[in-house]
């Protein structure tokens, strides 16, 4: 059975909601109920088959094909199974997610992976500000799981962050790890500024020198025993997070941050 | 049956229910993780007193622990679940919470899920820290010499306790000799402990006493001193009689290791002073499972 694949006719002049089109929910629709699918495009509501050219069958394994950065809310709340996003992914992508994978052969714009419980996320390009974020006025952001990106993500990657992990190949921007309340982000590139601001709990590891602000402190150099575990936990990923020269146990301990409870800490591979 | 020349016994050993778990223990060198799992395992010979059955399974290498550091397995036996976790969390507690550079696993994936380091967390005073890796809650807990980083729970299974066989030699010496051997190769197999001194017990005891106090005392039928003064079990020639206790996670796994024991034993045979293999049978008074000796040996 050949993967259900949604190939985009032409970019769409307004922004449209794809949260319809997801693994749990297509399944055991036949191709034409797919096509019948009405979303929400701009104001307007239009078919799957006037947007999209639908090959295949698996609905457990959804490849959306010469994707934009139009298409928001890919993957919403998806539970169980794989979807593919060739090309750009807009807003939201994996919002909510629960379970099952979702990769993106290209970037993805604001907001990917906010408020997701479980499941992977792994974007070969670039993302946008707020990855594994919270909804503005939402107290908790990613609540497990993984995001992995391959690129440069933008500002406040883990913002109100509650569990799960952040893998970032690239740079981080500015208030990575913002309002942390626990969980990992780890960067393998540069962070910009203010990361952890106000972080309550969590890790940030980093592979380079932070500019940290005023409000952590210096704990010294430790050798930290869970960092083998979470390296060996990373080895399934198609990543360099994987490779066994990636990992380390010997960092600099920065706690913080002062200015809210301080229970957070940003560890910086020595 | 006589397997040159040591008489396996027609009877059986009786064991009964219990709850088992196992946890790891690393450190930076195997040293120190034997020091924590000696002292985690320490006063657990018999749940008659110490409240639980412990002893240490297997020496692990690095590629085989979580962190990748020499460690040890130990397994530790109680009568009920309760228990159990009581047991665990105290000797996990002030025994390899304490030792230098140790860290602590859970060893038994599935079962029903027992605190750990779940509790052992809050000697951290709120500046410990939780970790879920791969789907395992870890707990890092700030200590003097760095962090404690333990696993917060492990799993607990239903097991067998109190398999055990009889070693009867001509003399005390060869009697330890041939326990010697047996512990030796019984310490092969997995999923096995044998919780007393050195694996080998000296007071084999019987189910009651003439002190009603007393649920069980000691096994006059097969002590050598009172041959001639109670209903003995023992033919002229035997001085000196020892016994293996074995705890296993399956019938099968106390089946497997009795009969490395006694093969180990009788492989010293009636040459090195060895005259008989027995059982603790109790009449079926002590427990559900029953180990024949001739059927394990056949």
């Amino acid at each position: 059975m050949s993967a259900l694949t949604l190939t985009l006719k032409q970019v769409p002049a307004q922004r449209v909601d794809m949260s319809p089109l997801v693994c749990q929910k297509l399944q055991g629709l036949s191709i034409a109920d797919i096509a019948a699918l009405e979303l929400q495009n701009g104001k307007a509501r239009q078919r799957v088959d006037a947007l999209f050219t639908i090959t295949g069958s698996d609905s457990q394994n959804l490849v959306i094909a010469n994707s934009c950065d139009k298409l928001d809310y890919i993957g919403k709340q998806l539970e169980g199974g794989t979807l593919t996003v060739d090309g750009d992914a807009g807003a939201y992508l994996g919002l909510e997610l629960k379970t099952g994978t979702i990769r993106v052969n290209g970037n993805s714009g604001l907001y990917s992976g906010c408020e997701m419980k479980n499941g992977l996320i792994e974007i070969n390009g670039n993302a946008g500000d707020f990855l594994g974020g919270a909804l503005p006025g939402n107290k908790q952001g990613m609540k497990g799981g993984t995001i992995l990106v391959k690129g440069n993500v933008g500002a406040r990657a883990g913002d109100h962050m509650r569990r799960g992990q952040i893998l970032i190949e690239g740079n981080a921007g500015d208030y990575c790890g913002s309002r942390m309340l626990a969980g990992t982000i780890a960067v393998m590139g540069n962070t910009g500024r203010y990361p952890g601001y106000a972080m309550r709990r969590g890790t940030l590891l980093l592979w380079q020198a932070p500019q940290l602000s005023a409000t952590f402190n210096d704990c010294g150099s430790h050798t930290l025993a869970f960092l083998p575990i979470l390296f060996a936990s990373f080895r399934t990923l198609n990543s360099r997070f994987a490779d066994s020269s990636a990992a380390f146990n010997r960092v600099r301990r920065y706690g913080g941050d002062m200015a809210e409870t301080g229970r957070g800490e940003v560890l910086v591979k020595l | 049956m006589i397997i040159n020349g040591v008489t396996i016994d027609n009877t059986f050993a009786e064991a009964f229910p219990m709850k088992a778990t196992r946890a790891i223990i690393t450190a930076q060198n195997e040293k120190w993780a034997m020091i924590s799992a000696q002292a985690m395992t320490g006063f657990a010979t018999s749940v008659i007193a110490c409240g639980c059955e412990a002893g240490i399974e297997r020496v692990l290498s690095p590629e085989e622990t979580p962190d990748g550091r020499p460690g040890v397995a130990i397994m530790i036996y109680a009568m009920g679940g309760k228990g159990l976790a009581k047991q665990l969390e105290t000797r996990a507690g002030q025994c390899v919470l304490t030792s230098p550079t140790s860290a602590l696993f859970a060893g038994i994936e599935g079962g029903k899920p027992i605190p750990l380091g779940k509790n052992l967390r809050y000697f951290g005073d709120g500046f410990q820290i939780a970790k879920k890796i791969a789907g395992k809650r870890y707990w890092r807990v700030p200590v003097m010499d760095g962090e404690f980083l333990t696993e917060a729970t492990t799993g607990m299974v239903d097991a067998v306790g109190g398999g055990n066989f009889l070693v009867l030699a001509e003399s005390q010496p060869q009697a330890l000799a041939a326990c010697e051997a047996a512990i030796e190769a019984m310490k092969q197999i997995p999923n096995v402990i044998m919780p007393f001194p050195g694996g080998v017990v000296r007071s084999g005891s019987k189910v009651g006493s003439k002190y009603p106090a007393l649920g069980a005392s000691t096994n006059d039928a097969f002590c050598p001193t009172l041959k001639g003064m109670t209903k003995t079990d023992l033919s002229p020639e035997v001085e000196s009689v020892m016994e293996i206790v074995i705890d296993g996670l399956s019938k099968a796994d106390i089946d497997k290791a009795m009969r490395v024991g006694i093969e180990a034993v009788c492989k010293l045979g009636a040459a090195n002073g060895i005259r008989r293999i027995s059982a603790g049978n109790y009449g079926g008074k002590l427990g559900p499972f029953h180990f024949h000796l001739q059927e394990i040996m056949a």
